[in-house]
């Protein structure tokens, strides 16, 4: 059974600061909350034909969440609206209370599924003046994603180089489930201008393409469709490295948001075995698949792994190298870590330093 | 140990929880079928507000395809993880050895006694005719 309460002193709260990588900004009461940022032409489209994604439910995930808004059931604020949607509540339940140095907003919109491109190029647009207006621009804390719809790659190219350079934003929000599998050629075009702007990817679970959630077919339970964010960061892994990806963009930086960690040694083992065997499938893969994970890919650490031995941990880190992990809690969604209990095991404090803080700043160059 | 007159019985309702402050902590009061329990608020967990979370019973299945409910209204679901745990005992569902919520020995006393009685920290007015819980901490 496994057994997860501390094995240590809780972190003192007013010591621990943190750069928090993954939290959510949300919009009020829906999609009309963007009406502001809306075009006229795509306002009225939303109001008489409403959104479309790659299934049969508009409104719905793919799957029932286990809470409602997908949130920590104390995170609905007093003065009303979703979880995630006012920023002082925010400031008063989280970043003040919690050290946040710097936060890093995660929007999930419907912009980036949009089956009418132009319609969810619009929403993205939208998304992305809504965090400069509503939370970077009245937080300075606080760092906004370029939000882009992949599957227009045109559409996407654009918005990178609409607000590409403004400060504000410090990385791109790239869904990991698009039409093809992340490393196709297709998508290049994002990654040039991404690296141009020295913009991360950040690849946050979510999307809707179609495809079964899992290899094996559709699940029949959300414990199912939860899991399944793990096998789809191996197949985005897999997909860069082998497409050659990071030959092409050296400098290109893939940040994976909430995919979990303990499967990561795993599929880089094996990953390099395949290579030793196959690599003249894939002679652009000039270097052991291992090397391009290494130096260009990072990895969330929410919702953290909590094995029975809770040292455990520090193998799986040591395996996957300290420098790849960045610390972060997911609010206000209900599976938060929260950064006082979230390693069950006493970290040194350079090992504190850099999952909290140091690798964080190693990949955005936009804080302070 | 000292007894602490903390709520009127009426206001401790089954499927609730109250939340009342006893020497500066927090703890939760419910009422499972009539008898009353006081839990800390504080998920073992993570440290989340256990008490905000819901009061539920325990799905549990014999055998696919078979459900039941388990100790209706006897469970709190904590309201970041979902963990669940018994409020009669503190235990949690996934590892009742070892994970346990701080609990609290609950009465209910008649309002006539707690007048006359050795309480303390009474923050409400105790009126003769109506009950009190009263929890020693």
């Amino acid at each position: 059974m496994s057994t997860t309460t501390l094995d240590r002193k809780p972190e003192s709260q007013t010591r621990l600061t943190v750069i928090d990588c993954d939290i959510h900004p949300t919009l009020r009461g829906g999609l009309d909350n963007l009406v502001p940022y809306l075009e006229t032409r795509w306002h009225e489209h939303l109001r008489i034909y409403g959104p479309l994604m790659h299934q049969a439910m508009a409104k719905t995930l793919s799957y029932p969440r286990m809470q409602p808004g997908l949130a920590r059931i104390d995170a609905w604020p007093p003065e009303g609206g979703a979880p995630g949607s006012s920023l002082s509540f925010m400031r008063r339940q989280h970043l003040d209370p919690n050290g946040v140095e710097f936060g890093m907003l995660q929007p999930l919109g419907p912009g980036p599924m949009q089956r009418n491109h132009d319609f969810g190029a619009a929403v993205c647009r939208a998304f992305n003046e809504w965090q400069l207006q509503e939370w970077t621009g009245e937080d300075n804390r606080l760092r906004g994603a370029v939000v882009i719809i992949p599957d227009d790659v045109e559409a996407a190219v654009a918005e990178i180089e609409r607000v590409g350079a403004n400060r504000q934003l410090a990385q791109i929000a790239f869904p990991p489930r698009t039409a093809d599998p992340p490393g196709s050629k297709r998508y290049w075009p994002i990654y040039e201008a991404a690296a141009a702007y020295d913009l991360p990817i950040g690849m946050h679970v979510s999307g809707f393409n179609g495809h079964t959630l899992t290899g094996g077919g559709w699940p029949s339970f959300y414990i199912e469709d939860h899991f399944s964010n793990v096998q789809v960061m191996q197949a985005v892994v897999t997909s860069f490295v082998l497409d050659g990806v990071f030959e092409r963009f050296p400098g290109l930086k893939v940040v994976l948001i909430e995919g979990g960690l303990g499967w990561i040694p795993a599929l880089t083992w094996r990953l390099d075995k395949h290579w030793a065997r196959m690599r003249g499938e894939v002679p652009q893969v000039k270097r052991p698949p291992s090397e391009y994970i290494k130096e260009n890919i990072w990895f969330t650490t929410q919702p953290i792994e909590e094995p029975e031995n809770p040292r455990d941990l520090l193998h799986l880190i040591d395996w996957i190298g300290w420098d790849r992990l960045l610390f972060s809690t997911d609010y206000p969604h209900w599976d938060f870590d929260d950064p006082k209990y979230v390693f069950k095991v006493r970290l040194t404090e350079a090992q504190k330093s850099q999952l909290f803080r140091g690798n964080a700043r190693a990949v955005y160059s936009r804080l302070g | 140990m000292a007894k602490h007159v903390v709520a009127a019985a009426a206001e401790v309702i089954p499927g609730d929880v109250k939340i009342v402050t006893v020497n500066g902590r927090e703890i939760g009061l419910f009422n499972v079928g009539g008898a009353y329990f006081a839990l800390l608020n504080r998920c073992p967990h993570a440290g989340a507000s256990l008490c905000h979370g819901q009061v539920m019973g325990l799905a549990m299945s014999d055998d696919p395809g078979t459900y039941r409910i388990d100790r209706p209204g006897g469970m709190i679901r904590c309201p970041w993880h979902g963990w669940e745990f018994d409020i009669r005992t503190g235990q949690s569902w996934v590892d009742p050895e070892k994970i346990r919520v701080p609990r609290f020995a609950v009465a209910r006393e008649a309002g006539g006694d707690i007048v006359q009685g050795p309480y303390l920290a009474e923050t409400f007015p105790v009126m003769v005719e109506d009950d009190y819980l009263v929890v020693e901490m």
